[in-house]
């Protein structure tokens, strides 16, 4: 197979699910509902990602090479066999910062024009 | 849990086999979370939507990568991309172009409100099943029945416009006021006939084309309520009809109400028939209903008036129904040709797709091996199936563009529609089902037989491609290309040589060098018979001072161009009830002297009409020899004689017989009356207008002198209908000369294509056989007895393909016979040479392979296995 792995600036803007997935197995190697619960609990429940929604993600990115799917399991009594754990790719960690960089400018951008409280 | 699950099928399969466990796990986690009856139907209401939204999304970029993929792999094998599409465009052109004129003639509703409800009214006698009705049969058929909503009469006209620029003859209708609302039209511009506008002393009222109205008068909407002058009398305009009516053919450009003389012989008289009838069924009556009512109303008109009416019944028709038996049969074989082509073609894309399934096993066996799972590879083969089906249907529908515009002449005139069909969407909706169905028929299932087999054994290093089973189909696909093309080949034989026969029959003149063009007199201006002859003597005396002109006349209808003109013919001696039928008529026409020898129509006996045949001489005839044998069988005709329109007439001269209905029909025996012995306005009809002139000459030089000749005669008088004799007769064949053209391109597609079949399969078969060859050789094969088995193989594919042809060409032979002409269906030369043709193309088709088997490498070959 030819490696069509595209720049990471080709990617940008990520959809805000797929940056949510990215930000949650960068920190920890993660079963689908495990991304699903990481990302509830960080957005104060404010963003709950549907199945559907989730591994439609999950196959794009794999496919973009932005995460991998891993054979490292946790120890038999917490693991269970249906799962799949996901862990960020190098190639994911370059587009997710250049995704935070994008955001951040933009921010900075907003609040140069005074439309955000803070420091520019 | 379960009515997930049944969400869960409208994603892709191997979607489901991935992640399908684990989304069954967090749905049922959601759904033991919700709690209380509210809380469970907002999340379905919630999972409704978004499975429907993914499940979709997760199609889209399925076929993204599908799409992205075919494309590059079709560009990595060019020549079999192109071959397909063009396989596609020439079986799906023939076909959209065969359904575009079949569609237009044959199925789509006319244009006009309800059409299905409009009728054609005619009367039946025993020899004719449609003709004209009598005024008075008309106005008794309206008053008594009662199945319609409505009922109006017309008749062709053709009319001198004067006034407006040069003079000119223009085509239109005569009609009765019923007539444009029974269509269920309305003007561009302006109104239509009143009630009043169709009795006897109302004024002139004219309609215009949107066409007459363009090019005549410029478009000008000033143009109602203005006066013309038709035929030296005062009509106003009134309105313009809509750019797209054509009524009651394509031909007519105006509109005039039809003024009936109650009073008139003409309307008593119950043999004179002239007019055409239209109806409108009202709702709820059935068309059998209707005709049954017409039925029982020629019987008690035949009843009332045995002697007029004897045998008359009448024929109700639908208006759509129209068309000629022969045009009907024509559009069939053209659509049955076509759908040869694309059977052929399919069979083609079908070999082809196979042979590339075949050649890509190993790609797919990879592909299974690294896990993509079956449904994911036939998805990715029917896409690329479609995505060359529909490009090669696109090609198609520029294909069939460009050949609908050589079809318009299968399109009759007779139909009240435009010329040219066009390229519409239900034409596009037929050629995108057609490429559909082409693809995924003939694309889909090979796909699926390639993936069934694409296990790891294909992996094998060495591994043949191709099983036994698989070669047969391949085969019986060619053999069916084979016949398919022999149907073609001798269908457009039999027609060639059904053209071939009516070309030379003999029309009974002499076509070549004569010039006609019609000068229509005005009534009343040219009412005396006095007048006329003066006019047609001037013109002629003029016409043949000529330089290069051998002789002129003046004849009232050229023949094959008017084919009626039918007159009832009494003889002495012969009981008057047997003669009332048909086969006691003639055609009727009135000539100047002049007329037989200016057409080159052969004088047997006696004299030619003379310009002292006048009213004070007693009344002449001149007949054809059929007429004379019908009649006195044994004896002279010259001197008998015979009543006919209205006169004793007595026979000077027996002239050779033409052929006034056409090359491919019988006519009447024809009756040549003196234009002297036309009495003022009697049978005004056949009123001499017709100009025909023989020449040496190239006509270039001679129309602008007989213009000349005919303004100096009469300065208003127009001019039109220029023509020569040999184009009229070419006519005849016209639309024939263009069905075989379009049925030949239709067999020579076929048979290149077939050849491309068989070429195909060969070429397969020695690739697959590069081993065997090659040890044949090795041990001592010749490289003739080489040639001579591949090519073998390929005889016996074209002769097992020939012979159900062959039945299957006989059959449709017998199914076109109405138009072959007494062309015998199974007519042994055409059926020769077809087989020799599909010979040819069997040689042709094999010798490439056999060739490249031939120069097989014994030691390469052998040791490569």
């Amino acid at each position: 197979m030819r490696d069509t792995r595209p720049l990471p600036d080709a990617l940008l803007p990520l959809p805000p699910a797929t940056f949510h997935i990215l930000l949650s197995v960068a920190e920890d190697d993660r079963h689908g509902y495990a991304i699903i619960q990481d990302i509830a609990a960080r957005t104060n429940g404010e963003l709950k990602l549907s199945a559907g929604t989730l591994y439609r993600s999950i196959q794009r990115m794999l496919e973009q090479g932005l995460i991998a799917e891993t054979q490292d399991r946790p120890a038999p009594e917490y693991d269970d066999e249906r799962r799949r754990y996901y862990r960020i790719t190098p190639f994911g960690a370059t587009v997710a910062q250049a995704e935070a960089r994008r955001l951040t400018q933009l921010v900075r951008m907003a609040r140069a024009r005074g439309f955000a409280a803070g420091r520019a | 849990m379960r009515a997930y699950d049944i969400l869960l099928r409208l994603y892709p399969a191997s979607f489901r086999a991935e992640y399908g466990a684990e989304m069954r796990a967090i749905w049922g986690r959601r759904r033991r979370d919700a709690a209380g009856p509210r809380a469970v139907a907002a999340l379905w209401i919630a999972t409704l939507f978004e499975v429907l939204a993914n499940a979709t999304a997760v199609h889209w970029d399925i076929l993204r990568q599908d799409l992205r993929y075919t494309m590059r792999t079709l560009a990595q094998s060019p020549g079999f991309a192109l071959t397909a599409i063009a396989v596609l465009a020439l079986g799906v052109g023939a076909n959209t172009a065969a359904f575009s004129v079949t569609d237009f003639v044959l199925i789509r509703p006319l244009p006009f409100p309800q059409p299905e409800r409009l009728l054609t009214l005619w009367e039946k006698a025993p020899e004719y099943s449609q003709m004209e009705l009598s005024p008075a049969n008309y106005v008794d058929w309206k008053q008594m029945s009662k199945s319609f909503d409505g009922m109006g009469a017309y008749v062709d006209t053709s009319v001198n416009l004067v006034g407006q620029g040069d003079p000119e003859r223009i085509e239109g209708a005569a009609m009765t006021a019923d007539v444009l609302p029974l269509l269920g039209v309305q003007p561009f511009m302006g109104r239509m006939f009143s009630g009043a506008e169709d009795r006897e002393g109302a004024p002139g009222r004219v309609l215009l084309s949107y066409q007459l109205w363009q090019a005549v008068f410029g478009g000008d909407r000033g143009v109602i309520g203005r006066r013309v002058n038709l035929d030296n009398a005062p009509y106003e305009v009134i309105g313009v009809m809509p750019r797209d009516f054509h009524f009651p053919s394509r031909d007519a450009e105006l509109w005039t109400a039809m003024r009936f003389d109650q009073h008139s012989d003409d309307f008593r008289d119950r043999n004179n028939n002239y007019l055409n009838v239209l109806a409108r069924l009202k709702p709820g009556v059935s068309l059998e209903q209707a005709r049954a009512e017409m039925g029982v109303i020629a019987a008690q008109l035949e009843r009332q008036f045995p002697r007029e009416n004897r045998q008359t019944g009448a024929t109700v028709n639908l208006l759509r129904d129209e068309v000629s038996q022969q045009s009907r049969l024509l559009l069939m074989a053209l659509s049955g040709a076509a759908l040869c082509v694309l059977l052929i073609a399919c069979a083609n894309l079908a070999n082809l797709l196979m042979a590339r399934g075949l050649a890509r096993q190993r790609e797919l066996a990879v592909r299974t091996a690294m896990g993509a799972g079956r449904e994911r590879l036939v998805r990715q083969l029917i896409t690329e199936s479609l995505v060359l089906a529909l490009t090669g249907g696109a090609a198609g529908v520029l294909v069939a563009a460009g050949a609908v515009r050589l079809l318009t002449r299968l399109v009759p005139a007779s139909l009240p529609i435009a010329q040219a069909p066009s390229i519409d969407v239900r034409v596009l909706i037929f050629a995108a089902l057609v490429s559909c169905l082409t693809g995924v028929g003939f694309g889909v299932f090979p796909a699926l037989r390639a993936c069934r087999q694409s296990d790891l054994s294909a992996l094998r290093e060495g591994a043949r491609a191709g099983g036994g089973h698989k070669e047969r189909l391949r085969s019986v696909l060619v053999i069916g290309e084979v016949a398919a093309c022999v149907v073609l080949l001798v269908s457009a034989g039999l027609l060639v040589r059904a053209l071939w026969r009516i070309e030379a029959t003999d029309p009974g003149f002499q076509a070549d060098g004569v010039l006609t063009m019609e000068t229509a007199l005005p009534m009343p201006k040219y009412q005396e018979t006095a007048r006329r002859a003066g006019f047609c003597t001037r013109v002629l005396s003029s016409v043949r001072a000529l330089p290069g002109v051998s002789n002129a006349a003046y004849i009232s209808f050229l023949p094959m161009v008017m084919r009626g003109g039918i007159w009832p013919v009494t003889v002495e001696g012969k009981p008057a009830e047997a003669q009332r039928s048909g086969a006691h008529t003639a055609s009727l026409r009135f000539a100047t002297p002049g007329f037989f020898a200016t057409m080159g129509i052969p004088l047997h006996r006696g004299r030619d009409i003379a310009e002292s045949d006048g009213l004070d001489a007693p009344y002449a005839a001149v007949v054809s020899e059929s007429f004379g044998r019908r009649y006195w069988p044994d004896g002279d005709p010259l001197g008998r004689h015979f009543k006919m329109a209205f006169h004793d007439r007595t026979i000077v001269g027996v002239v050779g017989d033409i052929r006034v209905r056409g090359l491919e029909r019988t006519s009447e025996p024809q009756v040549y009356l003196p234009y002297r012995q036309q009495e003022g306005d009697s049978l005004i009809f056949y009123m001499p207008k017709d100009l025909v002139i023989r020449s040496a000459g190239g006509t270039g030089t001679l129309l602008p002198a007989v213009r000349q000749i005919i303004r100096g005669t009469d300065s208003e008088q127009p001019i039109s209908g220029v023509r020569t004799m040999a184009s009229i007769v070419e006519d005849q064949t016209a639309s024939r000369a263009a069905q075989v053209r379009v049925l030949g391109a239709f067999a020579a597609i076929a048979f290149l294509l077939a050849g491309v079949g068989i070429h195909g399969l060969l070429s397969f078969a020695v690739s697959r056989r590069t081993q065997e060859i090659g040890v044949r050789i090795a041990l001592g094969a010749q490289p003739g007895g080489i040639v001579k088995m591949i090519v073998g193989q390929g005889a016996v594919l074209a002769f097992a393909g020939v012979l159900p042809g062959m039945v299957l060409a006989y059959a449709a032979g017998r199914a076109m016979e109405g138009l072959l002409a007494g062309v015998q269906p199974g007519d042994a030369l055409t059926f020769a040479s077809a087989i020799a043709l599909c010979v040819l193309m069997t040689v042709l088709g094999s010798l490439l392979p056999a060739m490249r088997a031939v120069r097989i490498d014994p030691i390469a070959a052998i040791r490569s296995e």
